[in-house]
């Protein structure tokens, strides 16, 4: 699995790149490579679906940073980090690697074995089941279909928002233009 | 501690993404490292499902494929919901910093003034 650690390096990198830079339309593109990286690596990892989804999110996602940074007068000083919150990040960044090593060091299975207690059902009756030979839809789809209700529910929710934040006319001056119309 | 490394490379990119929200002054840099967090975590997860020399978890009408040979299809399920959801989320935030700008023409958080509290 070498090419999964020359990926991550990458994805690494520019991850640092994109939160260092001092240019906004770099950073944006640096994240691409983050994202574009993830989706190779869910390749390698065997979830085709996955890698899929990953690339459709990750090309709107640069499109909309790109118009919410395109076209605007970019401050070199507001780059600057607060010295607060840096030491803030490094005591967090302390806490997790202790929490990793609890974590290893107490039954976390290892890379490559995973714990198959509930999911062994679902390849097991698959195709008796629901009649997909794609195991993954099977369960988005049949098995756990209401969760696919909760993410459409959300996703019209998110959209409801931004439009609602959006709109550059509000009801009530709509109505006082027409007032003063009449 | 080799077979970790995957894992340990995971919390590092999480790790970036979290300094990066909290030590950034830029509200697209904020963004960024809440985008940049979002996807160690769903990475972490498609990671966790993995089987060495596993094959995808879809089944063949040519070809006899053992159920016992596939991939965790489980997390693969949950993370593509969860790609969709960050997505939207990550859209909103988009709106709130292009809104942000239009009232203060600043994207610096310190120089937003009405917001501190």
């Amino acid at each position: 699995m070498i090419e999964l650690y020359v990926l991550l390096g990458l994805m690494i990198a520019g991850a640092i790149i994109s939160i260092e830079v001092k240019n906004l339309l770099s950073a944006v593109v640096a994240v691409g490579i983050v994202g574009l990286g993830l989706s190779i690596i869910f390749l390698l990892l065997k979830a085709p679906d996955v890698a899929l989804t990953q690339i459709v999110v990750e090309i709107v996602a640069v499109i909309l940073l790109i118009r919410a940074t395109l076209h605007r007068e970019i401050a070199q000083k507001s780059c600057g980090s607060r010295p607060f919150g840096a030491i803030m990040g490094i005591l967090f960044l302390g806490f997790a690697v202790i929490a990793a090593l609890v974590t290893f060091s107490s039954g976390l299975n290892p890379f490559g074995e995973p714990l198959m207690t509930v999911s062994r059902f679902y390849p097991m009756n698959a195709i008796s089941g629901t009649g997909a030979i794609n195991v993954v839809s099977s369960v988005i789809l049949d098995y756990r279909a209401y969760d696919t209700l909760g993410e459409a529910t959300v996703l019209f929710t998110a959209v409801i928002g931004v439009l609602t934040v959006m709109r550059s006319v509000g009801k009530k001056k709509e109505e006082d233009l027409q007032e003063n119309n009449e | 501690m080799d077979a970790y490394m995957p894992y340990v490379l995971c919390m590092i990119l999480f790790c970036i993404g979290i300094y990066a929200i909290l030590s950034k002054r830029n509200i697209i840099k904020i963004i960024l490292g809440v985008v940049i967090a979002e996807y160690a975590v769903n990475l972490f997860l498609v990671l966790v499902a993995y089987k060495a020399g596993g094959r995808a978890a879809i089944f063949s009408e040519t070809e006899v494929i053992l159920p016992e040979s596939m991939v965790d299809p489980l997390p693969h399920a949950l993370v593509l919901t969860s790609i969709v959801i960050g997505l939207a989320t990550t859209a909103f935030l988009i709106a709130l910093a292009i809104r942000l700008y239009g009232k203060y023409g600043t994207f610096d958080i310190t120089r937003m003034r009405e917001l501190r509290g």
